[in-house]
């Protein structure tokens, strides 16, 4: 159920899983079944997705509750940022468009880690003012589930307060896309968002297996009571999950509102289903399995439009879900509590 | 505005309250006495809006309309009974309630043996998908037009001007039997243990009781009341469209509903209903930004998060004694529970 102990099982076990489902849609591709470029985009979606998964896996495992705000964190995420390419960034003199390849400029790039930090510091608020309250009364997960919820809907009140309900969109400039061989078309921030996912998830396998704090999560994940009597300060690991959770989640907020070229106070909600489904596919608490499992998501939901209108596919994540759970409840790479 | 004016806009308000207290109690079975965590009742408020009205009006003219065939057309059907009362409109609330509760033993039988959360996460999913189909599938539900025309119970019995406290009192007939059928059902031994199994699933299994079975009677009967609900919404507005059934309308202000007037009391449910409905509702006519719907969705997921924290109980609190065998014993052993 939560992450294994032992790094080696489960990197070999998502390294394989990749390998295969790679192969599979690459045959797939070749014999014309379905078109590539749906592929590629899936994966990017996927990727996007993955980064928001990850932060919501680690959470589930170490707080052992679904986390429905993780979603509004990534509307939060994406506003803070459109605060500061539209709003702060410009009177400051910081400005631009068009860097490189890419439609955003620059600019993008001071505000990504920022908004993570911000977020990151507004999560551990939350977990002093509200969180963790209802842990020292002993509460149960599904209450403070309950609790997530409705910090969802005050976030996403804040968001439409602040911003209002319209539409909005970076600064950017209308770029070409890639024309990649197979008649794959790649949206010009393609790159940066693979960039970007890559790097997250790199670094986070490094602190997870490397540092002394990572392995602490781990071990809070694997067994809460055992790292509190072997001396992990349990309280300062959740701390780090929610910000590692939330940095996260601004991220893909981020990410999301590049990729579909606006923001809508609606965004992160809607994106819960495949978030959840991508958990569970890959096993809660495994923030692995959970990239995996965004990326079978992302690439199916994305495939399915071959033959289904595409605004089923959030109900394509979902039933991807139900099967899981039907199938394999633990998800592909869970452990049996 | 008139006094007529007025006395209009109450009946309005109140015959709105009187629908959500239906969901509210619905919803008491759920969180309030079985601990089932539920975040999808826009599904179930939509599944049932959508079968009664989809079940009686009359087919849509094929010259008028390309795609959307499908009424039911119940009032025709049922006239040969015609016992001097609208018949088809009790046929079309059971008739909502079972669509509903079917849906929910699908759903539960999948979820409700897993960890308590996934039952939360499927429901999201179910809502999601309930939207979908009826926002795509335009022969059944006429896409995001939505259905109008929809009969009005007991149309032809009152002027038009009247018809509004005639409706009045039908919603806050059935409310009526809602309540006292929930009330009998759960100061019951089945009743009972719901709540042994919301304090403790372990000892209720370990006392021989199918915690499973329990629950998924207790999701079907819940959602069963949802739908009542929903068809009672659709014939008082005689309109259904997919964008009716927002998670903040539909779903979220019936957890604030319930949160506030106290989850695991039946008066407690119903007094929250139309306690926040009425500040709802009340608060448009202040000045400023109080009358901001952002602000109000801020509101409502602030006030959740608040009475988790201050007052877990809400207004009124879970009534201590279930049982009416005990309430008799009463002067001779004071016994909780």
């Amino acid at each position: 159920m939560t992450m294994p102990g032992c790094m080696g099982g489960w990197r070999w076990g998502v390294a394989h899983t990749l390998m295969a489902i790679f192969l599979v849609v690459m045959a797939l591709s070749f014999l014309s079944v379905i078109r590539l470029e749906l592929v590629v985009n899936g994966l990017l979606i996927g990727l996007i997705m993955a980064v928001g998964a990850i932060g919501l896996s680690l959470v589930y495992g170490i707080l052992k509750f679904a986390n429905i705000a993780q979603g509004d964190f990534m509307t939060l995420g994406a506003y803070m940022c459109l605060f500061l390419l539209g709003t702060l960034f410009p009177r400051m003199n910081i400005q631009g468009t068009g860097l490189g390849p890419f439609t955003f400029g620059y600019p993008m790039l001071l505000a990504l880690p920022l908004v993570m930090v911000v977020l990151a510091t507004l999560a551990i608020g939350l977990d002093i003012g509200v969180y963790r309250r209802l842990r020292g009364r002993g509460v149960s997960t599904v209450v403070l589930a309950m609790t997530s919820l409705g910090v969802a809907i005050a976030l996403r009140g804040a968001v439409q307060v602040l911003w209002g309900g319209e539409t909005e969109q970076y600064p950017r400039l209308s770029r070409q896309f890639y024309q990649a061989p197979m008649d794959v078309r790649i949206p010009p921030d393609g790159i940066f968002i693979g960039l970007v996912t890559v790097t997250l998830v790199v670094a986070l396998y490094l602190f997870l297996s490397r540092t002394r704090m990572g392995k602490a999560m781990r071990a809070t994940s694997d067994n809460e009571e055992l790292a509190r009597v072997s001396g992990i300060n349990t309280e300062r690991v959740i701390w780090w999950t929610w910000a590692i959770g939330a940095a996260l989640a601004a991220t893909a907020g981020i990410l999301l509102a590049v990729f579909q070229a606006q923001l809508l106070p609606i965004m992160g909600w809607r994106v819960l289903i495949p978030l959840f489904a991508a958990v569970i596919l890959g096993g809660i608490g495994n923030p692995f399995g959970a990239l995996v499992g965004a990326l079978i998501i992302g690439v199916t939901s994305e495939v399915s439009t071959e033959w289904l209108s595409p605004s089923y596919k959030p109900a394509v994540a979902f039933l991807l879900m139900i099967a899981t759970l039907l199938v394999r409840p633990t998800g592909i790479f869970g452990v049996k509590s | 505005m008139d006094i007529s004016g007025i006395i209009s806009y109450t009946t309005g308000v109140v015959i709105m309250a009187g629908i959500y207290a239906v969901f509210s109690l619905g919803l008491n079975i759920h969180w309030g006495y079985t601990g089932l965590f539920n975040i999808g009742i826009a599904g179930f408020f939509a599944l049932g809006a959508y079968t009664s009205a989809i079940l009686t009006t009359s087919a849509p003219d094929p010259d008028l309309f390309e795609d959307f065939k499908f009424g039911g057309d119940l009032p025709a059907l049922l006239s040969f009974l015609d016992p001097g009362i609208d018949l088809w409109f009790f046929v079309a609330l059971l008739a909502a309630g079972v669509v509903c509760g079917v849906v929910a033993l699908g759903i539960g039988f999948i979820t409700l043996r897993l960890r308590d959360d996934y039952l939360a996460i499927a429901t999201l999913g179910i809502a999601e998908s309930v939207r979908l189909v009826f926002l795509n599938e335009k022969w059944l539900a006429n896409g995001s037009k939505g259905l109008y025309r929809i009969p009005k119970f007991m149309g032809d019995v009152v002027s038009a001007e009247n018809y509004e406290f005639l409706y009045l009192v039908a919603v806050l007939l059935v409310l009526a039997v809602v309540y006292l059928a929930v009330q009998q059902v759960i100061k019951s031994p089945w009743g009972r243990v719901l709540k042994a199994i919301r304090e403790d699933e372990t000892t209720a299994a370990a006392s021989g009781k199918n915690v499973f079975s329990f629950k998924l009677q207790s999701f079907v009967l819940g959602a069963f009341i949802m739908g009542i609900g929903g068809a009672l919404y659709a014939h008082s507005v005689r309109f259904v469209a997919p964008i009716s059934f927002d998670p903040l309308l539909a779903t979220f202000i019936i957890w604030a509903m319930l949160m506030v007037g106290g989850s695991g009391n039946n008066k407690g449910a119903v007094l929250g209903a139309f306690v926040v409905w009425g500040i709802w509702t009340g608060t448009q006519f202040l000045p400023g930004f109080l009358s901001d719907p952002n602000f109000r969705l801020f509101m409502i997921g602030f006030l959740i998060v608040a009475v988790i924290l201050l007052r877990p109980g809400g207004i009124l609190g879970e009534e201590r004694r279930v049982s009416r065998a005990a309430q008799e014993r009463e002067g001779a052993a004071p016994s909780e529970l």
